[in-house]
């Protein structure tokens, strides 16, 4: 068929409604500080993978409570676990258990 | 001594100011439109960041009026004249003179239809702040036809930090309300969600910071980072919130069954009328102007009129009853340092 160059954009908008809302709730159980993060970065900044990745720990977090776990199944396997994120949080978030349930959740789920 | 002071307006900064005086044994007569006293403060059910109830500040301040103080309720200015001394002249003909005058005017709430895109006063489930606060004081759930909502957005900096409406300034007390609320709500309906939306929380005095993170922590609030730029109706009544999370940097669709606007202080135009009698000078968000922020925050340019309360701009309750203590002070000082002139 001839190309005509027409493509289809995926649609970029998070729908709030239509979202996988289960490993939030399972976050929530296992690791309840998930909910205390200001978004500050400081994790971010520290972290050992996102100096040589993409990877962004804080941006995890925020995908996470907006229920995007798509993207989270590629993302948390670039953590080292070298637990400094946790060393710098202002607010108390386990980010290596998070980071650990996140895995699990995903797992027995069957996301 | 003699000196009297008039104060205008019987809300927590004229309460505060007028028991000072008393206790410096200044005799002062207070102003007030309404057929009682206590301004905003008497539409709260509970204060930030503590929850006490609005009643007992309120309390606090009519014990301590004292018994000598000259009260008028229903009172309406008609005119101010100055001519050595002041002359207060109400709508029902009635004239006061005193020494000094203290405008404690305060503020009046924004006009949350004047931001139409969020549908106030056009779909049923979208209210102020001020009118969900009316319900916790009088006991009412904030039931949509006999149902518990499911989901509850509040929207932050409605009529503050926005040029569309001409109000660029923050009014300050509206974050910390926003969270206080979101806790109440979540307490009447544990299984409800809630959804704050803001720009900035700005948690500036004591104790405000220890709330949010309680909100997050105990009662499972969601923050979204993102001013709310349109809400739209859908059939069953339910409301969906259009913004960009821009923690993710995407938009962000939602639907909620009840929103409630944090609606921002707005300068009242009365006190521009009483301003313009009296040639006081006004800022450029339209609050009236001390003769200095910092060193002669409660003084004007015109001898003998002073400021107290959010008349200067948005502010908390304790900062508000502070002030009112500042001015009593400088009245007192200024009455002193008249009478040996004279």
């Amino acid at each position: 068929m001839k190309n005509f160059g027409y493509t289809l954009q995926p649609d970029r908008q998070i729908d709030f409604d239509r979202n996988e809302r289960r490993v939030l709730d399972y976050l929530k159980e296992w690791e309840p500080s998930v909910n205390q993060c200001v978004a500050c970065g400081s994790c971010t900044a520290t972290c050992s993978a996102g100096q040589f990745s993409d990877f962004n720990i804080r941006s995890v977090q925020t995908f996470l409570r907006r229920g995007e776990v798509n993207k989270l199944k590629t993302e948390i396997r670039k953590c080292m676990f070298c637990g400094k994120c946790q060393l710098v949080c202002p607010r108390g978030v386990n980010m290596r258990n998070l980071i650990l349930s996140l895995h699990n959740a995903i797992e027995r789920l069957g996301i | 001594m003699s000196e009297k002071v008039i104060i205008i307006g019987g809300g927590l900064a004229g309460m505060s100011a007028a028991t000072a005086l008393a206790q410096l044994g200044v005799s002062v007569t207070l102003l007030e439109k309404e057929n009682q006293l206590g301004g905003h403060v008497k539409n709260w059910d509970r204060l930030f960041p503590t929850r006490r109830k609005s009643d007992e500040v309120l309390a606090y301040f009519s014990e301590h009026l004292g018994k000598n103080i000259d009260l008028h309720l229903r009172a309406n200015i008609r005119s101010i004249s100055r001519n050595g001394r002041f002359t207060v002249t109400l709508e029902n003909e009635v004239e006061i003179k005193g020494d000094a005058v203290l405008i404690a005017t305060g503020y009046e709430l924004f006009d949350a239809f004047r931001k139409e895109e969020y549908g106030y006063d056009i779909y049923d489930q979208v209210i102020t702040s001020a009118e969900l606060e009316g319900m916790f004081r009088s006991g009412e759930k904030p039931l949509l036809d006999g149902q518990v909502p499911r989901r509850i957005g509040i929207v932050h900096c409605v009529g503050s930090r926005d040029e569309k409406v001409g109000n660029l300034y923050c009014s300050k007390v509206c974050c910390v309300t926003g969270v206080k609320q979101a806790i109440e709500l979540r307490e009447i309906f544990p299984e409800t969600e809630i959804f704050n939306f803001y720009m900035d929380l700005r948690m500036f005095d004591r104790h405000f910071e220890e709330m949010y993170f309680e909100a997050q922590k105990e009662y499972g609030i969601n923050f979204i980072r993102g001013r709310v730029s349109e809400c739209a109706e859908n059939q069953d009544n339910s409301i969906v919130v259009k913004v960009e999370d821009t923690l993710t940097g995407r938009p962000l669709k939602i639907t909620v069954d009840l929103l409630v606007l944090l609606v921002g202080m707005v300068p009242r135009p009365e006190t521009r009328r009483i301003a313009d009698m009296l040639g006081l000078p006004m800022g450029d968000d339209k609050f009236l102007l001390p003769t200095d922020e910092h060193t002669k925050a409660n003084q004007t340019p015109v001898e003998g009129v002073f400021l107290s309360g959010t008349v200067k701009g948005p502010g908390c309750i304790a900062g508000t009853v502070a002030d009112g203590r500042a001015v009593a002070v400088e009245i007192k000082s200024f009455l002193d340092k008249k009478r040996t002139q004279d």
